[in-house]
Parts: C-alpha cells; structure tokens; sequence
C-alpha cells in the first residue's frame, strides 16, 4: 500500500540519488519517471506506482520544497492533459513504453489534431481520410487550430477510415509524426495580431498500423477519453482570491483612483463578487473530487469562466479611459504559451473572446449541461444513421 | 488582496447530509405545498405543530446555543442545512429570525435565561429590527423614558409568533420585552409565509440584555450569512421543480424541456444555483470558523438575492399560465425569494460593504 509516508520516503530516495543542485535536468526528470514519481496514479513501469491520484502533491510538495526541476507542464499541457491518459487507456503495451516517458520529461512535445475547418462543434463531421495501404495507413486533409504543432514531435490524430458508415462509427484514432514530410504547418494569425495556433495540412502522410489507438472505426470512443481530460484539467485549476483576470482590474482600481467613476464601481463588484463565487466553486469541485465525490460542477467551470473573463476584460479596457484605446503590439508572433498577466487590457480582452470558443462552444456546453445533468431531451438528430459521405455540407 | 490561509470546508459532511435527510423526511410529511398556500390565509400564518416537531421533537432551536447553556452546540454549518431544506419547503416557521438571528444576539449579551428558553423552542423570540437592516447599518431604537420603553418598530419579521422580543433602544442598550406587553400589529406582507409585523411601545418594561449595537451586528451578520442557504433551497426548489415540469409537458407534439432556447436557459440557471452553493457553504463554514467572516457572508449575499429572485422568476416563466395561478406553489416561492432580496441587507447594500471589505473604494 502507497500511503503518503511512503512517498515521502521514495522522494527522499530519489532526492538522494540524484541531487537536483548537482543533476542534468532531463537526468533528473528520467530518474524521477523510472522511480514511479512523475504521476504516481499511473501504473508501476510507466511513471507511476498506482497511488491515488491525491497524493501526487505530496510528491510535488516534496520535489518543489528540494528545489527540484519539473517538467514545465504547461508546455506540454497537451501531451500530459490529453495523450499520455488516451495511451495509457487504449495504448498497446509497446505503444505505452515507447511514448509516456519522453512525453512525461517534456523531450517530445505532442499536439493534438482534431478540429477540422469543416468541423468545430460537431467534430465527429470531419473529413481528413485515411486510407489502409498495405501496413501503413495513407493520411490526406486538414487540422485547424493546432496549438504547439510547429514544436511537437508527435500528434494525436483522428481521421476517417471509412466514409460509408455514419459519422460516429468510420473514425479511426492514430498517433501521427509531426516530422513525416507530408505534414505541412502554417502559422494561424488570430485577433490579437499573434499566432499561438496553426493549420496543418497533411498530404500523403504515411502512418504505420502499429500507431493506430485503438481499433479501426473506433476512434470516436478512444477521443472521448481525449476530450473528458481536456475537461477534467480545466476544470482542476486552484486559483488565490483574484488570482484571476481580476486580479489586474482591481489592482488598477486600487492605484490609480482617477480613473474611478460610479457606473464603473458597480459593475466592478458585481464582477468581483462573481470572480470570487466561481474561484469557490472551483474550489469545492477540487474537494469534491480529492473527497471522491466526483460532481458535476466542472461541467459549468469553463463555461463560468468564458463568460466572467470576457466582460472583466472589457470592463478593464473601459476603466483605462484613454489608454483602453491603445494596443500594446499587434507584431506577428508565435508564443508558446498563452499569457493573460504579460499583456495589457486590449490583449485580455480580445484573446479571451476565443474562451467561449476553444474546447467546446459555451452553446455546446449549455446543451451538454442541459441533456447530461440535468437529464433533458437531447436535440432532434438527423445525422446519426446516414452514411457520412451522405451528410450535407 | 490577501488569500485566506485556508480554504473554507465547501463539502457537507456525512452527519450534515443525515440531518438534511431527517429535516426533509419532516417537511414532506407535514409542509407540503397545498397546505402552506392554505395556511397563508389562515389566522395562524406560523405552523405551531411543525415548529414544535422541529424544536421539541428534533432539538434544532438550539443548534447554535452551547450545551452548557441548553443547546446543542452544533455550528453554523448544520444550521445552514437546516435552512436550505426550510427554504425548499417555503416552512412557515419562526427559524431563521428566532433561532438564528435572536438566539445570535443573545449569545453576544450571554444571556442564560432567554437562551436556555430559545434553545428548547417553547420559547420564541425576534429582534425588534427592522428586515431589511443591514449588518452594520443604522437601525430604529426604541426611546427609554422613565426606565420603559416607548416608539414604534416597522418590518419585524415573526413578531407576532414570538414570546420575547430584544429591542434596541436609544441608550445604546438591547432589552428583552415580553410579547404581550407591546402591541402587535400585523402588516401585510409580499411573502406571506414570513408574517411582518409594526411593534408599538407604549411605555412597555424590559430587562437589560447588554450593549445593542454588537448585538445587533452579530446577529445581522449571521442571518445575512446563513439566509443564503435559504435561497439556495429556494433556488434549488426552483430549478428543480421546473426541470421536472419541462420533461413533462409537452407541447407541438414534444416535451417543452427539448427546446434548445429552454434547455439553455435552464443549464445557465443550473450554473448560479452551483455558484449560490459554493457561496452559501462558504458562508457557513466562515461563519463557524470565524475566519474573513465579514466578508465571505458579503460575498455570499451579493450573490445570493439576485440568483434566487432569477429562478423563481425563470420557474414562473417556464410554468407559462400555471405558474400564474395561486393554486401552484410557485408564487409562494416567487415571494419568498423577492422578500429575501431585501432582508439582512439588499446586494447592493452587501456590494456597498465589499467596497470597504475587499479596499476597491468607490470614487
């Protein structure tokens, strides 16, 4: 049995062993792996010692407290958020050693190719094919919205494998290299004049059998695994009172008084109060789910969030009065991370405009709430039992 | 902005969900709806017998009393479930004003006599308050002459189902005056099952409680805090009752319920009923703990009002002619909530409060 103590005791181990102040960062983060502490809820040889999932901020504790390097999760949010637990569910038992490690120490970076120009909101539309030949498969199409895919190595894919079964059933679920020469990425320019996202074309992209997830035809069901992560790592965050995007309006309230007026000061309560209602109700969805009740309330998270970022960040435009008519920089970039802190007001505003977007439409969400919650009747579908080659658009 | 150290506890705990279990078993035997329309027209708007079920039969009066003083010395926390469940009920009970917001004034003053009298239930009281004073507000005094009490009180909330009422009076002292030595006028209330009442002194003797204003702020601050978890069962009630309605009713040959601009309607009200839970326990549990009490039950109450005014608002809507009439339950609810929006403190008057508490000071 893992208990914390005994984490505790193996963090001490591998603190001895490999001395942070005197080990090669990737040397650490491997010898971390090898000793079951990088995810301790996943299984014994993969990076993990099949502890609850709750304890891994014990290790973590342990790690930040020795000053120990991490794996800087947020630039490989996709691959541990998204690949690694779609691997660990549907992988074969060479597919699970040959990806989770270098997954896990950030040495292969990965993206995920779902979203299709043809197909946002009903996903399971899209049309990017793959074609069997001989032990390969033959990929043609094109991805949109691909966050890190000019940095990774490897990609999650999904593609259409057989055209005469309805939409749900011909999709098939691959592990894609980013290196193959037929995958072409584009930068993707956005509102705020950066590009943190491309398209990517594939043509004539040659993925072996052996990178199918999964088997043929059921690439719907393994991306549910994908997506119910996304949700569950939107949904985990812990933030400080305004530790959020009011964080910054408030600050700005506080020290620059001559920008105060009184239709302003109402509705920044209003949104500082809504602030500080869902940071509680992120907070007791942690708990519930640290108490092992998991409960519904992550399902209203994103779409809380959504809301409560754009009209804070609108409001802070208003509030600078002159200034809320400047830009900071509308140069052409491609950061790796998203930033809402490191910008000015018309950055916030305009990049939190995709927050009802990304991950789900808030209309989407809304119907998610309304038929899996709340148990009513789900939309008239006219779709599911036609061929997808059949289907308009 | 400072972070509180900890987090408040924001689940309920297994022993909290057993009390709402036995509260709920109660009200579904002896409150249900037909019979709280009916009552409101009655001459006895207060339910005695379910009173007397749940403070002789359940010892609930004294959940907030230490037990040296003949409570239960329970905590904010299994109040709030207690209220939740009076909330989804609409219960035309003296709870809140009785066991919350007198018994919290007689803890500030340490009264041994009138607290061991509320703990059992037999005894009621009210705070000669008006229902809308806000924790730390200005509130109406009664003036001291001769050693008794004289002036008229408006908008006391239960008074006419209480034994004892605790004025406050113009000497900066709270006072304790027997029910049948002032005179009682019943005013005609939005929300019939919270009876109102204007207290008439004339020339009425009381026994000195102790220095009012801490009195009365504490007790303000707790029935502020804790009738967020009122509106939270109002709220949910709402939500609830409408959701199971629209999988029901049907209309162009299906269930309303399955018309996307219904659904989404329902699932954004879903959302702030989550919202409202997460506030109301944290005002509970701040409430019991004592940490950033002041305001965390601002927080809450800011929040609270307009959320449940919302659901009800949306229940009656989404009922369509139904929900008009007197016979359905919803109007009960619709009134509740909108006479909550003002009591304790309206958001705006708790919003007002944050500007100080949270230092985002107006202009």
């Amino acid at each position: 049995m893992i208990d914390a103590g005994e984490l505790r005791r193996r963090t001490a181990e591998l603190l001895a062993a490999y001395p942070p102040a005197t080990t090669d960062r990737l040397d650490f983060l491997r010898a971390r792996f090898d000793a079951g502490l990088a995810w301790v809820h996943y299984p014994e040889g993969l990076g993990g010692l099949g502890a609850p999932r709750s304890l891994q901020a014990v290790v973590d504790e342990e790690l930040a407290a020795a000053g120990a390097p991490d794996n800087d999760p947020r630039r490989i949010g996709i691959g541990l958020g998204m690949a690694a637990p779609t691997v660990l569910r549907y992988g074969t038992d060479e597919q699970k050693a040959r990806f989770l490690r270098p997954l896990w120490t950030g040495e292969e970076v990965w993206c995920q190719l779902f979203s299709e120009p043809g197909a946002g909101s009903d996903l399971a539309a899209l049309g990017t094919r793959a074609v069997r030949d001989g032990e390969d498969w033959v990929v043609d199409g094109q991805k949109v919205w691909t966050s890190s895919a000019h940095l990774a190595r490897w990609a999650i894919l999904i593609a259409r494998t057989d055209p005469d079964a309805p939409k749900h059933a011909g999709i098939t679920y691959f592990i894609c290299d980013m290196t193959d020469p037929g995958v072409e990425v584009r930068p993707l320019r956005q509102i705020t004049g950066e590009a943190e996202f491309n398209e990517v074309f594939l043509t004539g992209v040659r993925i072996p059998d052996r990178h199918r997830l999964g088997e043929a035809g059921d690439g719907w069901r393994v991306a549910q695994t994908t997506l119910m992560n996304e949700r569950v790592s939107i949904g985990g965050m812990r933030l400080p009172r305004e530790g959020g995007m009011i964080g910054p309006v408030a600050k700005t309230w506080r020290e620059r008084p001559y920008l105060r007026t009184h239709d302003l000061h109402q509705r920044l309560l209003k949104l500082w109060v809504e602030a500080e209602v869902s940071r509680l109700t992120a907070e007791r969805l942690r708990q519930q789910l640290n108490a092992g009740q998991p409960g519904y309330e992550g399902s209203g998270m994103k779409l809380a969030f959504a809301r409560l970022n754009q009209e804070i960040s609108g409001l802070e435009v208003e509030l600078r009065g002159e200034e809320g008519l400047l830009y900071d920089d509308w140069t052409m970039r491609r950061p790796e991370l998203v930033d809402f802190t490191g910008r000015d007001a018309g950055y916030r505003y305009l990049r939190s405009k995709g927050n009802s977007i990304e991950g789900g439409t808030s209309e989407v969400l809304l119907n998610i709430v309304a038929e899996r919650v709340l148990g009513l009747p789900a939309e008239p579908r006219t779709d599911k039992d036609v061929p997808w080659k059949d289907l308009a658009r | 902005m400072s972070t509180p150290n900890a987090e408040p506890d924001l689940l309920y705990s297994e022993e909290e969900e057993a009390l709402r279990a036995a509260v709920r078993d109660l009200l579904t035997d002896h409150c249900g709806p037909a019979a709280v329309i009916a009552r409101t027209e009655s001459d006895t708007p207060h339910d005695p017998a379910l009173w007397k079920q749940l403070t002789e039969g359940m010892g609930l009066a004294g959940l907030l009393i230490p037990e040296a003083r003949g409570g239960q010395g329970a905590t904010h926390r299994e109040v709030a479930v207690v209220l939740e469940e009076l909330g989804r009920a609409v219960a035309p009970v003296p709870y809140l004003t009785s066991a919350v917001v007198a018994t919290e004034a007689l803890l500030a003053c340490d009264d041994a006599e009138l607290l061991e009298r509320l703990a059992s239930g037999r005894t009621v009281g009210a705070l000669a308050v008006s229902l809308t004073a806000a924790p730390g507000a200005p509130f109406a005094t009664a003036r001291v002459e001769n050693g008794v009490l004289h002036g008229e009180l408006t908008s006391v909330a239960d008074a006419v189902a209480a034994d004892v009422l605790l004025v406050p009076a113009d000497d900066g002292d709270l006072y304790a005056v027997a029910a049948d030595a002032v005179t009682r006028t019943p005013q005609i209330p939005l929300d019939l099952t919270r009876p109102l009442a204007t207290v008439t002194l004339d020339g009425a003797p009381g026994r000195r409680l102790g220095p009012a204003e801490p009195a009365v702020r504490r007790a303000l601050r707790a029935g502020a805090g804790l009738l967020a978890s009122e509106q939270l069962g109002v709220a949910d009630w709402a939500l609830t009752e409408t959701v199971r309605y629209l999988k029901e009713r049907k209309q162009f040959n299906r269930p309303v319920g399955g018309f996307q601009a219904l659904k989404h309607r329902l699932a954004q009200l879903w959302l702030e009923v989550v919202n409202l839970r997460a506030a109301a326990r944290a005002a509970a549990d701040a409430l019991t703990t004592g940490h950033d009490t002041d305001l965390t039950a601002a927080v809450a109450q800011s929040y609270a009002s307009p959320v449940a005014v919302r659901a009800t608002e949306e229940a009656l809507q989404l009922h369509g002619g139904l929900g008009m009439t007197w016979e359905h339950p919803v109007h009960l609810y619709l009134k509740r909530a909108k006479a909550d929006s003002l009591a304790y403190g309206s958001a705006g008057a708790h919003r007002a409060a944050l500007a100080g508490l949270a230092d985002l000071q107006a202009p």
